[in-house]
C-alpha cells in the first residue's frame, strides 16, 4: 500500500465531496420534476414539495397522455429525429469516406470547403430567406410537408463530418490495399472494411445528429407553418405559455404547472432509457484531438 | 510567357509538359475514382444549398430593406445600413446587444471553462470505478436535455409567486438561505435584469459542464502512472503533481478546447437566450442574434429590417472568424498547438 501524502488525501476528500454535490445538483431538478408532476394541488402551492411527491395524483400525467395534439407532435419528433438522422448520417458517411482518400483530388480544397462552414456562418436573417426559398421550392416540387424541409436541409454539422473522417483516417492504409487485392470495389471497401472498423465513431457521429434533431427547436418553430407538423420540443414551449397565462378551474387535482412538469417528465423519458446504453459511446469516441483541416 | 528571356526554350516546354500531364493525371484519377465523387457529392450539395448560398444573401447587408423583393432584384445602398446599426437609429440597441453577447460568452469562459478541467481532475481522484461511472452518468445527463427543456425548468423553479402560491422551489431555496430577498423571489428571478446573467451561466454550467468533462478526463487517465510515481518520490504536494505533471500533459486539449471556445464567443447560445428573456430583461439578455430575430421580423411583426438585420448577421459572422482565426494563431505561436 502506497502511503499518501497529506495533500493528496485532503484532495482525494475534496473530490469526493464535491463531485457528489456536482452530481445531485445535476440531478435534483429531474427528481423534482418528477416529484411536482406527481404532487397535488395545494401542496404544490404551499411548497411542501421539495424531494418526495406529496399528496400524490395522476391526473397530470393523464392529461398529458390523453392529448392528441400531444401524441402528434411526439411523432413528427420521431419522423424528423429518424428520417433526420439517416440522411444526415449517411450523407455524412459517403463524404467523410471520400474526404478521408489521399487518391482524391482536391483533396484539400473539399477538406477546406467543409471546414471553412465551421468558421464562417451566415446568421439568421440570411439562412431564414435561404430556407424560404428552399421551402417555396420544395412546394412547387409538390413537397407540401414542412417536415421535409427541417429533414433534408436542415441539422448538417461540419464538425460531425470531421470527426468521422478522421475515425476513416485511422484505419490503416495496408487494410485497404488487401481488401483491393482480393478484388473489392469502391462500395465494398466502405461496407466491408471501413464501416465495421469506425462503429465507435459512427455510433457517436449517429448519436449527435439524433440528439440534435431531437432536441431541435428554433428553425423548426421558425419554419414549420403547420401547427400539426410542431415537433415536441416546440409544443412544450407552445403549451407553457398557453397553461401559465391562463386559469385553470380550481377543481382540478393538480396546479398548472404540475401539467408543465408532467409534460417535461414525458418528453425526457425516452432520452432517460436510451441513456445508460448511449453515455459509454461518448466517453470514448469523442476524439478531438485530431481535428485538423 | 516566352517573351521572358530569362527562361530557356527547353525549359518552358518541359513545364508544360509537366502541367498538361498533371491534368491528364488529375483527369485519370478522377475517372479511375468517379464513385468516391459520386460518394461525395450529396454532402458537397447540402453544404453548398444551405451553408453557402445563404452565405450570398448577405448581399442584403448592403441593399434596400424590401421584403416584397428577392435579395437580388433589391437596389444597392452601400453602406448605409451598417451606418444605422453602428452609429444611427439601431446603434444604441445593437452596441448593447453586442456588449451583452460578449459578456454572456467571457463569463461562460470564465467559469465555464475551468470547471471541467476541475471535474476531470476530480474524476481521476475516485478511485472505484462503480462510483465514478455513476458520478459521471449523472453529471452527463443534463446535456441530453433539450434548450426549451431546461428553459422550461428554469422558469418552473424560478417561476414569480402570488397570492396563493409560493415561487418556484429554487427561489424559495435561494431566498431561505439569504441569496436573494424575499420580495425578487416573489417577483420571478427571471423578471429582473439583476439575475438573468447568473441564471444564465449556472444553467450553463449545470447543463455542459459534466459531459464538458469527458474530453479533459480521457486526456488526464492517458497520462503514464510512472510520472506521478517520479514526482511523488520526489516528494511533490498533489498540487505541485497537478501543476507539474498533469497539466503539463493535457495542455494540447486545453488549447484546443479553448480556440473551440474562443471561436463560438459570438455564436453562442441565442436559442437559450431566446427562450429565456422577456420584456423586462432585455438590456442585460439581448444577444445579437436575438436582436437580429426581432430587429428582421422573422417571427413577428413590429418594422421588421431585412437589412440592418442582415447587417448585424455580418458584423458578426466577421467578428466570429476573426476570433477563431486570431485565437488559432496565438496558439500555433506560443504552443505549436492549433486546430486548423
Amino acid at each position: 500500500m502506497k502511503r499518501l501524502d497529506i495533500s493528496e488525501v485532503i484532495f482525494r476528500v475534496l473530490a469526493y465531496t464535491l463531485l457528489t454535490i456536482f452530481a445531485l445538483f445535476c440531478l435534483y431538478p429531474f427528481v423534482y420534476a418528477i416529484s411536482a408532476s406527481l404532487s397535488g394541488r395545494a401542496a404544490y402551492y404551499t411548497g411542501d414539495v421539495v424531494l418526495l411527491p406529496v399528496e400524490a395524483q395522476f391526473e397530470a400525467f393523464k392529461t398529458v397522455m390523453l392529448s392528441k395534439r400531444f401524441w402528434i407532435s411526439y411523432a413528427n419528433t420521431l419522423f424528423m429525429t429518424f428520417y433526420g438522422t439517416i440522411w444526415a448520417l449517411g450523407t455524412s458517411i459517403l463524404g467523410a469516406y471520400a474526404l478521408s482518400k489521399k487518391r482524391l483530388a482536391f483533396q484539400r480544397g473539399f477538406n477546406f470547403f467543409l471546414v471553412f462552414t465551421l468558421w464562417f456562418t451566415a446568421g439568421l436573417v440570411p439562412q431564414f430567406l435561404n430556407y424560404r426559398t428552399t421551402q417555396t421550392v420544395m412546394t412547387s416540387m409538390g413537397i407540401m410537408d414542412d417536415k421535409w424541409l427541417v429533414v433534408i436541409a436542415m441539422g448538417m454539422a461540419a464538425f460531425n463530418v470531421v470527426l468521422l473522417r478522421n475515425a476513416f483516417e485511422s484505419v490503416p492504409y495496408e487494410i485497404e490495399e488487401a481488401a483491393t487485392v482480393d478484388g473489392a470495389k469502391e462500395t465494398q471497401l466502405l461496407t466491408r472494411v471501413y464501416i465495421p472498423m469506425s462503429k465507435a465513431a459512427i455510433a457517436t457521429v449517429g448519436l449527435f445528429f439524433a440528439i440534435s434533431r431531437w432536441n431541435g427547436y428554433f428553425w423548426a418553430r421558425t419554419m414549420i407553418r403547420n401547427r400539426n407538423e410542431w415537433p415536441l420540443q416546440v409544443y412544450i414551449r407552445d403549451m407553457m405559455e398557453d397553461i401559465l397565462s391562463q386559469e385553470i378551474p380550481s377543481e382540478m387535482a393538480y396546479a398548472p404547472n404540475s401539467l408543465v412538469y408532467a409534460m417535461i417528465v414525458c418528453a425526457i423519458i425516452p432520452v432517460i432509457i436510451i441513456y445508460p446504453y448511449i453515455q459509454k459511446y461518448f466517453a470514448k469516441g469523442v476524439n478531438v484531438g485530431g481535428v485538423k483541416e | 510567357m516566352s517573351n521572358q528571356p530569362m527562361v530557356k526554350p527547353e525549359a518552358l516546354r518541359l513545364s508544360d509538359d509537366a502541367e498538361k500531364h498533371y491534368w491528364r493525371n488529375v483527369g485519370y484519377k478522377i475517372i479511375k475514382d468517379w464513385r468516391l465523387y459520386l460518394m461525395l457529392l450529396p454532402l458537397l450539395l447540402i453544404f453548398l444549398l444551405w451553408r453557402y448560398l445563404p452565405l450570398y444573401e448577405l448581399v442584403a447587408a448592403f441593399k434596400m430593406n424590401d421584403a416584397t423583393q428577392t435579395v437580388l432584384n433589391r437596389d444597392f445602398v452601400g453602406f448605409h445600413n451598417f451606418q444605422s446599426l453602428l452609429f444611427g437609429g439601431d446603434a444604441a440597441e445593437f452596441w448593447m446587444a453586442f456588449r451583452n453577447t460578449f459578456l454572456l460568452s467571457f463569463y461562460g469562459l470564465l467559469f465555464g471553462f475551468p470547471i471541467p478541467i476541475i471535474l476531470a481532475l476530480f474524476f481521476s481522484e475516485i478511485r472505484s470505478n462503480g462510483y465514478r461511472s455513476v458520478l459521471q452518468v449523472a453529471s452527463y445527463l443534463p446535456r441530453f436535455v433539450s434548450t426549451v427543456v431546461i428553459t422550461t425548468l428554469c422558469q418552473m423553479l424560478l417561476s414569480a409567486g402570488s397570492t396563493f402560491s409560493e415561487p418556484g422551489i429554487l427561489s424559495q431555496a435561494l431566498s431561505a438561505i439569504g441569496l436573494i430577498s424575499k420580495e425578487s423571489a416573489e417577483a420571478g428571478l427571471l423578471y429582473s435584469p439583476q439575475f438573468f446573467r447568473a441564471i444564465y451561466q449556472v444553467s450553463g454550467i449545470w447543463e455542459t459542464a459534466g459531459y464538458g468533462s469527458i474530453v479533459f478526463f480521457a486526456a488526464i487517465i492517458g497520462i503514464s502512472p510512472a510520472s506521478y510515481e517520479a514526482a511523488r518520490i520526489d516528494g511533490a504536494s498533489k498540487m505541485s503533481q497537478i501543476r507539474h505533471v498533469v497539466l503539463p500533459s493535457i495542455l494540447s486539449t486545453i488549447t484546443i478546447m479553448l480556440i473551440l471556445r474562443v471561436g463560438e464567443l459570438l455564436t453562442i447560445g441565442y436559442e437559450k437566450v431566446l427562450l429565456l428573456y422577456n420584456n423586462y430583461t432585455y438590456s442585460v439578455a439581448d444577444v445579437v442574434s436575438t436582436y437580429v430575430f426581432r430587429r428582421a421580423g422573422i417571427q413577428v411583426g413590429g418594422s421588421p429590417n431585412q437589412a440592418v438585420g442582415s447587417a448585424a448577421d455580418l458584423i458578426n459572422a466577421v467578428t466570429s472568424m476573426l476570433l477563431v482565426v486570431g485565437a488559432n494563431m496565438i496558439s500555433r505561436k506560443a504552443s505549436d498547438t492549433s486546430l486548423y
